[in-house]
């Protein structure tokens, strides 16, 4: 900017966008739908925990793994319960704000406004990919916690069992409940990232979000052909469940690091679609 | 398509002293993929501190021209620039200066319009949030609204919901205003209303760009008119000059129409036209008094002699071929 657009504007030097990313994040979480999202995902450890209350008898052990892990150790709840979420509930979940994230603000027309202001086109984009991954974290969170305090009500709680059978104190199983935790965070945020991208195609945020849905189901079902195996590698979804290895001791990370590695090259190609969509992109709505 | 480039923050002012004009554009096309040419081949000059109205009839590619210049759309050919900054590689320094209303308002139903003011805001990384404030508290009391900033948009009428849109226009200090229809789905008074605040906003120097197709809701305002039609500029001046280089006439009646007939011929007035009891022609450069006593010198019986000028509503008529809407 040259000196004298300077002084003929007095206005303070550009921010990097803090008090947009702000307003993005109160507006995803004040919103209805998404709230319902969360009491949604929240309630899930709730019923699971009850379920298995109701099923669990103590001292059987040749009921499935997961039920007797979580009637012997509450911890385990919080497992059970992102194993529950993962296939279906939280992608979709995701799929409701990260798809909604660009074509949502087309449809309503506030895109224009917001390109007007001018947000930038850029940095509108960070913005609402770093809005989507908070939701990820908040999502993934809200069933930790909730499972946590339904796990620490109805069952027996202490020192925690891994899947290699040696045991860790209570807090270092809390430290890898923390390590799941993100790993699955990161699951989504991946999903975020191909939801922005579909976003940018269209103007019809229930398109965005039905196509953004339906991918991670897809990927699964292929993960599921045995014929396809060549493929599966590839497929995002098939390393969603790897946070099983983070659950032995030692910890096992080939897995989550191969997996962390294929949603880091998802998240960089379809963040650069998106962007190379986005920022050439006519807004005529 | 054109790509908005990102490095907006280091672009040079162009070589047009900044006083010049507040938009200049240069052959600026769009062609929409669908192939419907929108824009053709567009040359406008608004100068700094005019009304500047753009009209022409629905369909005629108002509004895709004010989505290029804002850099929405990106042009097929042509170039623009914007308070003298090249757009779209300029558009961080140069939007941030310029309030816009495109297409109507847009905000988020379930919000309030206090909420969405402050979101506006938010998005600009230029405006100071330790005055947003005074600013939002500004803008809203100059579109009359205070009272219902606390109400949902979607609880809004008609008329809240454009003054909204203009008040989110009006949150900074702007160089330059463009608004799109302000004054559609507006009753008279609310049409009033946007008139004198757009008086006003022009009174402090601000530049305003605004686009109607009726002619004779913002005739009133303008300094300068540009008038569209089917895509193309059909006529770019100030609002004098239209008037004046538009065929005024001078009407005579009188029972010696033949006679009149030949004066005003001698006279070399063009098109005149005899009719039963009244002869009229174009004006022209001659005084109508030398034209009265040259009739009454030739002995014509005048009865009546009056001067028509044209409305600008039969210019525009003239220039677009077809009518505006009466009542929108
Ligand atoms: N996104 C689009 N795709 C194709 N054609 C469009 C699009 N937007 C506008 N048009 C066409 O461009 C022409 C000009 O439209 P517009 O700029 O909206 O006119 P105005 O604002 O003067 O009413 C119209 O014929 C319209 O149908
Ligand atoms: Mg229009």
């Amino acid at each position: 900017m040259s000196t004298a657009e300077l002084t003929l504007a007095p206005r303070r030097v550009a921010g990097i966008g803090l008090r947009l990313f702000r307003s993005e994040v109160g507006l995803t979480f004040r919103r209805r739908r998404n709230q319902a999202l969360l009491v949604l995902l929240g309630a899930v450890p709730v019923l699971v925990g009850i379920a298995l209350r109701l099923t669990a008898k103590p001292g059987n052990n040749d009921g499935p793994n997961l039920i007797n892990q979580v009637a012997g150790n509450g911890v385990f709840l919080s497992v059970g319960a992102l194993f529950f979420v993962l296939p279906l509930i939280l992608p979709l979940a995701i799929a409701v704000v990260s798809g909604d994230s660009i074509a949502g603000e087309a449809s309503t027309g506030t895109l224009r406004y917001l390109l007007a202001v001018p947000a930038g086109r850029t940095r509108l984009l960070m913005v609402k990919y770093a809005t989507s991954v908070t939701f990820c974290v908040a999502s993934v969170a809200t069933i930790a916690a909730t499972a946590l305090v339904t796990g620490f009500i109805l069952f027996p709680v202490g020192p925690v069992t891994l899947l290699s059978g040696s045991t860790v104190s209570l807090a270092a199983g809390l430290g890898r409940l923390g390590l799941i935790g993100l790993y699955v965070a990161a699951c989504v945020a991946c999903l975020a990232a191909i939801g922005l991208a579909i976003s940018t195609m269209t103007d019809s945020p229930i398109a965005a979000i039905t196509a953004t849905a339906v991918l991670p189901v897809t990927c699964e079902v292929i993960d599921a052909v045995p014929q396809l195996s060549a493929v599966h590698p590839y497929l995002f979804t098939h390393w969603w469940f790897s946070y099983d290895d983070l659950l032995r001791d030692p910890m096992v990370t080939q897995n989550v690091t191969r997996g962390l590695l294929t949603f880091l090259a998802y998240t960089l190609i379809f963040g650069s679609v998106a962007w190379a969509r986005f920022t050439t992109k006519d807004i005529t709505c | 398509m054109t790509t908005t480039a990102e490095a907006g923050a280091s672009v040079e002012a162009s070589p047009l002293p900044p006083g010049d004009h507040a938009i200049a554009t240069r052959g600026l096309t769009k062609r929409f993929s669908g192939g419907q040419l929108a824009v053709d081949d567009l040359n406008l000059a608004v100068p700094r501190g005019s009304v500047f109205g753009f009209l022409g009839p629905n369909g005629s590619g108002k509004t895709t021209t004010i989505r290029m210049l804002l850099g929405l759309v990106g042009p097929t050919a042509g170039s623009h620039e914007l308070l003298g900054v090249r757009m779209p590689e300029g558009w961080a320094t140069a939007l941030p200066k310029v309030g816009s209303l495109i297409e109507g308002p847009a905000f988020h139903p379930h919000l309030s319009g206090l909420a969405n003011l402050y979101r506006c805001d938010a998005a600009d990384r230029t405006a100071d949030p330790r005055t947003s404030r005074e600013r939002i508290g500004a803008a809203l009391e100059r579109v009359g609204l205070t009272a219902a900033a606390g109400k949902r948009y979607k609880a809004y009428s008609l008329g809240m919901k454009q003054r909204l849109g203009i008040a989110a226009a009006m949150l900074g200090p702007r160089e330059l205003l463009i608004l799109d229809e302000p004054t559609n789905g507006l009753d008279p008074q609310g049409t009033r209303e946007v008139r004198t605040l757009v008086r006003e906003i022009a009174a402090e120097g601000t530049t305003v760009f605004v686009s109607s197709h009726l002619l004779a809701e913002i005739e009133q305002v303008c300094s300068h008119v540009a008038v569209m039609r089917a895509g193309r500029l059909v006529a770019q001046s100030s609002i004098e000059e239209l008037r004046d280089g538009s065929g005024t006439r001078i009407r005579v009646e009188t029972p010696d129409t033949d006679d009149a007939t030949s004066v005003l011929t001698a006279l070399g007035l063009a098109d005149v036209r005899g009719d039963d009891g009244e002869v009229s022609a174009e004006l022209g450069v001659l005084a109508p008094e030398s034209i009265c006593a040259e009739m009454v010198g030739k002995g014509v019986a005048v009865r009546g002699l009056a001067v028509m000028r044209p409305s600008l509503e039969d210019v525009f008529v003239q220039l677009t071929g077809e009518g505006f809407d009466v009542n929108g």
